[in-house]
């Protein structure tokens, strides 16, 4: 599904990732752990195509394709999907509205007709209730006075109206009380199948006892410098990252 | 020696007054300036004094202030005063170092202040001729002569005024006070001419107090340049407080090299007519200007604080804070223009105009604008004119303070927001302390003052 | 330049779908302008001895006056003598039943969205279209004269009431309020009346349509609106033109009477052709539109949707008058290109406990300037005004400009005047995160711009509303940088 060779990017010409490689198969989950600035939040800006990185070397492949040719808007067509660690506030623009566009956008994409309002609120119903989603706030503007947990619920809620086929998760437990975590994890795990795939950035193993990641990563300092099953979570949650950087001998 | 030949009446007496004069003028002043002089007449005779009809004037007629006749003094006048006693109440316990002037020149009686090294500290028309290198490249570079006439009738008529230099890397850590003070047997036109070099990484701080010292009628037109080099840091607070029967205009010009801070603040606690023009360019990337000022009006006081903000380059910072009260029939006005520049990226630049009209005659105009060229750039501007905050009011009341005291409170504190901006602590207090007694309606000046010339 | 900027680009660069012409025989008077010009269009219309002492009383303000120049706009020389002040398409007079409107016309305001047959109307709207100089069709007179409401051309009225005319012409716009005032005052042709007697709401929106097709001339329409007491009117205006490479000459007025409790609802869309993406051509949009609230608790808000005109010079205001009357003004201001606006509002405080409200969205992109410009004035015996405005700019690209000139006055103690403005440029996350949703940048554009104007279309009515949003899309099509 996604294969990412020897990736380096730079911002503001400072090297950020330093050669990263991974491969996601269809199906799999894989959790991306490290500490603050170790380019975790960098890797989904550059998969999703924002704008300001260098990529100065390597290269990235999904579904078959050459994902760095593409704009940020073919590659969530072609369905990736990042839920944001800190979603935008968008003012006067109504979710109901922005889902439309953006799943009739991908509609479009895949030679499908646009759905009727009819379909299309259905879909929104079942969805919302999958994240328990407060049904006010698909009527109000875009994350505009949303509090962090619904801010998150919503990023997983349009996930869920959008169905990708690889999500990336940056940081989404963070902020969120134990209930608030659960509700997002069942609604990750729902949208689980054999031809989706999830990369999970996140800074706890907390997360993932509710998402159980088939291989977890650590990166440090621009590279992916230990990988290991979900055990190697629980190792990390309990020695910290010094032990990482000892072994490496930092 | 004084000539005591200046009836005018309009733009055209002016115009002879300096012509009719021109060897007294030009006198013991360098070429550099009296170059300036010939310019700036020119520029002066078509821009005539500021009427309303000028745009940047709008709601300050100039013109009959000007119709009165007054004393001017193209040189020096010994004044027969001891002037240090008399401003010993000013700002008491503050640790500063002193220097007078009297109708626009610097007075002979100044005696030297300690000064770090290669520090100056002195008068204009001296320095002009004993270190012209220093000042000649500076002086008149930022004055808008072209399109403002105050600035054009200043560097005309400018023959003395402060001189303050701050070589490269030197802090003066002790706030130097200079009292500008307009004291006359015959009612007197000013012209005092300013220029602060701040070097590179250097710092300082002045306060000028603009007073009045004889019941005459005054009019006093100043102008200050200001340069502030890279990465230095210049205070510049103005406490002005004359009598109702002069007129105080002011023309302060600054331009800040990159990464430069400029912090001003202006308090006009008393005065008949002023007019204050700020003029700031950010012209050097980083640069920070800080800017505020708050008055308190009563009886016919008019009070203007006219500023315009230029972003020339990217990444600078400005703020303006200014707050007026109003009383009695007195009336306000406010202008401040933010203008960033083609190209001045990520500039940040906001402003806020707030003010409280107290009585039922009180007046206030208000202009804040923004020209806008570049989009990576927040601003804003807000501006507000009311009463105070009648919730606020009650909820005082609720808790059993007086209507009288709970509304000098608010406004105290409407007002302490623009004092507490001001770095040096006395100062503060001082400010305070004035502004309180004037919400009291006791005396404003220092309590031991002999003139009574409010 | 960025892709995005590319983007933006793209989506600034869309045609203006009105500039098509239509082929029609006008009648026109000679280029220029003197007195017997204005004689002759008084003569031509067959107007009653006032309305000839009107004009010429204007003409000759007219000639005494000199063109503002204290806007923030570039307007290159005009030269009025090169004008053609009366344009009328012919065998108009005045059509009976739809049968006699010439086939051409129909059809140009047929593809301009607005059919003269009532049945094909949409529900609810009355129309006067106005070509040129004169008024051409009135639809559903009948049905609006059973509750007493008076809609027709000016012309009409002129003949049909010249008391109310004589009345209110020039009582909120004297003719010498300013130079477009003045020469409009002296060459209008034609344009809409409005009365709505005591008491009636009016059942249907009414609507005016103007548009300019021939070449070389000037459009001076004039709009005057009397609501009595206790009355309620909704009333919409839009306008469009075709694309020539001269500039042309738009100098309308508008006024507005509101009596004891009455409200009138006045709304615009200006899409006058702005000129093409190097800034020929397009129309200068020189207009005075004012009301008054006369009487007590009565009510004028102006919702403006500009998207048009090479130049535009318009300050939508009230003169609230009466105790306890208030105004809204809410505008939209879209530029690209080299397009020029300076527009905003004036409300003048003059009555007890009366409120305003200005809500201001420029939007500027290209070359464009947008100039926000407004007083609000209290006067001293205006005990308890209320104010509140928001000016908000927002930059596309950084080669346009966005300024805000806002003039607040207040002579009056118990008065609460606030003023907001904030100027930013369109968020680049905001754009990055719909573009990860799969809408593409000019999309999101589109999407975040009607987002930022929801505020202000929110009071447009609903045919209206939707129009306008597709409008702004397309103004700003090619705009993003």
């Amino acid at each position: 599904m996604l294969k990412i060779k020897n990736l380096h990017a730079t911002i503001d010409g400072k090297e950020i990732l330093k050669g990263i490689d991974l491969e996601v198969k269809p199906g799999e989950v894989h959790a991306i752990m490290g500490p603050n600035g170790a380019g975790k939040s960098t890797l989904g800006n550059v998969l999703t195509g924002r704008e300001g990185y260098d990529i100065t070397e390597g290269e990235v492949e999904f579904l078959g394709k050459d994902l760095l040719d593409m704009e940020a808007d073919e590659r969530a067509k072609e369905g990736l999907f990042l839920s944001f660690q800190y979603p935008v506030e968008i003012p006067g623009v109504s979710m109901v509205n922005f889902m439309k566009t953006a799943v009739n956008e991908k509609r479009k994409h895949q030679g499908l007709q646009p759905l009727k309002a009819g379909e299309f609120l259905k879909l929104m119903r079942e969805k919302k209730e999958l994240v328990e989603l407060k049904s006010e706030l698909a009527n109000r503007s875009v994350n505009e006075g949303f509090s962090g947990g619904e801010k998150k619920r919503a990023e997983i809620f349009q996930m869920a109206m959008l169905e990708p086929r690889l999500s990336i998760l940056d940081e989404t437990d963070s902020g969120l009380d134990i209930d608030a975590l659960r509700t997002v994890a069942k609604g990750v795990n729902a949208l689980r199948g054999e031809d989706r795939s999830s990369i999970v950035v996140t800074h706890y193993q907390r997360l993932l006892d509710y998402i159980v990641p088939d291989f977890v990563h650590v990166l440090y300092n621009g590279k992916i410098v230990k990988t290991g099953t979900k055990e190697l979570a629980l190792e990390l949650e309990e020695k910290g990252y010094d032990w990482i950087k000892k072994e490496l001998g930092e | 020696m004084t000539v005591n030949t200046a009836k005018y009446t309009a733009t055209q007496d002016l115009v002879d007054l300096y012509n009719g004069n021109l060897a007294m003028w030009e006198k013991d002043s360098p070429e550099w300036m009296n170059a300036a002089r010939k310019e700036a007449v020119e520029h002066f005779q078509k821009l005539g004094i500021p009427s309303s009809r000028n745009e940047n004037y709008k709601y300050t007629d100039l013109r009959k202030w000007f119709q009165a006749d007054y004393n001017v003094y193209p040189t020096y006048v010994e004044r027969d005063m001891e002037m240090r006693e008399l401003f010993k109440c000013n700002v008491p316990e503050m640790d500063t170092a002193l220097v007078l002037t009297a109708n626009g020149w610097y007075s002979h009686k100044n005696k030297a202040i300690a000064l770090p090294e290669g520090v100056i500290m002195g008068s204009l028309a001296e320095i002009a001729q004993s270190n012209p290198e220093v000042i000649s490249e500076y002086y008149n570079q930022l004055a808008d002569n072209t399109n403002d006439p105050l600035a054009a009738l200043n560097t005309m008529l400018a023959k003395d005024g402060i001189v303050f230099y701050v070589p490269n890397n030197v802090v003066v850590e002790q706030p130097i006070q200079i009292i500008n003070m307009l004291q006359s047997h015959e009612d007197a036109f000013a012209t005092q001419r300013n220029l602060f070099i701040i070097g590179r990484n250097a710092e300082a701080k002045i306060i000028f107090c603009d007073h009045t010292m004889s019941g005459h009628r005054f009019l006093a037109n100043n102008l200050t340049e200001i340069f502030v080099g890279e990465n230095a840091t210049f205070d510049f607070y103005n406490l002005q407080n004359q009598h109702n029967e002069s007129g105080n205009l002011t023309s302060t010009y600054v331009k800040q090299a990159a990464s430069s801070t400029f912090n001003s603040n202006v308090a006009t606690l008393h005065g008949g007519l002023v007019r204050n023009n700020l003029i700031v360019r950010l012209a050097g990337e980083g640069a920070e200007a800080n800017l505020s000022g708050m008055s308190l009006a009563d009886g016919k006081q008019h009070i203007d604080n006219f500023l315009s903000i230029n972003h020339e380059v990217g990444r600078c910072n400005s703020n303006q804070l200014y707050k007026n009260v109003l009383d009695d029939r007195s009336s306000g006005a406010f202008t401040g223009k933010i203008h960033v520049q083609r190209d001045a990226q990520q500039t940040n630049a906001f402003q806020r105009n707030a003010n409280v009209l107290a009585s039922e005659k009180a007046k206030m105009n208000t202009k804040p604008q923004l020209v806008i060229d570049a989009n990576d750039v927040k601003c804003s501007h807000g501006a507000t004119v009311g009463r105070i905050d009648e919730d606020a009011l009650f909820y005082l009341k609720s808790r059993g303070i007086n209507d009288k005291e709970a509304r000098l409170m608010l406004m105290l504190a409407f007002t302490h927001e623009v004092i507490q901006n001001i770095r040096v602590e006395s100062l503060r207090d001082r400010l305070d302390d004035l502004v309180e007694k004037r919400f009291r309606g006791e005396i404003s000046k220092c309590h031991n003052c002999a003139y009574r010339c409010g | 330049m960025s892709e995005q900027d590319k983007i933006l680009n793209e989506v600034t660069q869309n045609e203006y779908k009105y500039g098509f012409t239509t082929d029609i025989e006008t009648d026109t008077l000679p280029k220029g302008l003197n007195e017997d010009i204005v004689r002759k269009i008084s003569e031509l219309k067959g107007e009653p001895e006032f309305m000839l002492e009107f004009r010429l009383d204007a003409y000759r303000k007219w000639k005494e006056m000199e063109m503002p120049e204290w806007a923030y706009l570039k307007i290159p020389p005009i030269d009025y003598q090169d004008i053609i002040y009366y344009a009328a398409p012919k065998q108009q007079a005045k059509y009976e039943s739809m049968d006699e409107v010439d086939p051409e016309l129909l059809e140009t305001f047929n593809k301009l969205g607005i059919p003269l047959e009532e049945q094909k109307h949409l529900a609810g709207v009355a129309v006067d279209a106005v070509m040129d100089s004169v008024s051409v069709k009135t639809t559903f007179k009948d049905t609006l004269a059973e509750k007493g409401i008076i809609f027709c051309s000016f012309s009409e009225a002129v003949q049909e009431h010249p008391d109310l005319i004589q009345k209110y012409l020039g009582s909120v716009v004297p003719t010498n309020d300013n130079y477009f005032a003045a020469l409009n005052s002296a060459v209008f042709s034609d344009g809409s009346f409005v009365y709505i007697p005591k008491g009636v709401r009016c059942p249907m929106e009414l609507s005016t349509y103007f548009r300019i097709n021939a070449a070389n001339t000037g459009q001076f329409e004039r709009t005057l609106i009397v609501a009595d007491d206790d009355s309620y009117v909704s009333y919409l205006e839009g306008c469009t033109a075709p694309m020539r490479d001269e500039n042309q000459l738009h100098a309308a007025i508008v006024e507005i009477v509101t009596m004891d409790r009455a409200e009138v609802k006045y709304s615009t869309v200006q899409n006058w052709y702005p000129g093409d993406k190097n800034g020929v051509g397009g129309i200068y949009n020189f207009v005075t539109k004012r009301g008054i609230c006369k009487g007590e608790s009565s009510k004028i808000s102006w919702t403006q949707v500009e998207t048009g005109s090479a130049i535009t010079w318009k300050y939508p205001s009230c003169i609230l008058m009466g105790n306890n009357s208030s105004s809204e003004f809410y505008s939209v201001a879209v530029t690209n290109n080299h397009q020029q606006a300076d527009t905003g509002t004036k409300m003048i405080h003059i009555g007890k406990n009366t409120k305003s409200l200005i809500i201001s969205k420029g939007i500027s992109a290209g070359k464009s300037e947008n100039a926000y410009r407004g007083l609000v004035k209290v006067v001293p015996k205006a005990e308890n005004a209320r104010n509140f405005s928001q000016c908000d700019s927002l930059l596309l690209g950084d080669t346009c400009g966005a300024h805000t000139f806002p003039y607040i006055e207040v002579g009056n103690k118990s008065s609460v005047v606030e003023h907001e403005a904030t100027t930013s440029k369109i968020g680049e996350d905001q754009i990055f995160y719909c573009n990860q949703r799969g809408i593409s940048t000019e999309d999101a554009i589109g999407m975040i711009v009607n987002g930022y104007a929801r505020e202000v279309l929110n009071q447009l009515p609903m045919e209206f509303a939707v129009e306008a949003q597709k409008l702004l899309q397309i103004s700003l099509e090619g705009s993003v940088g």
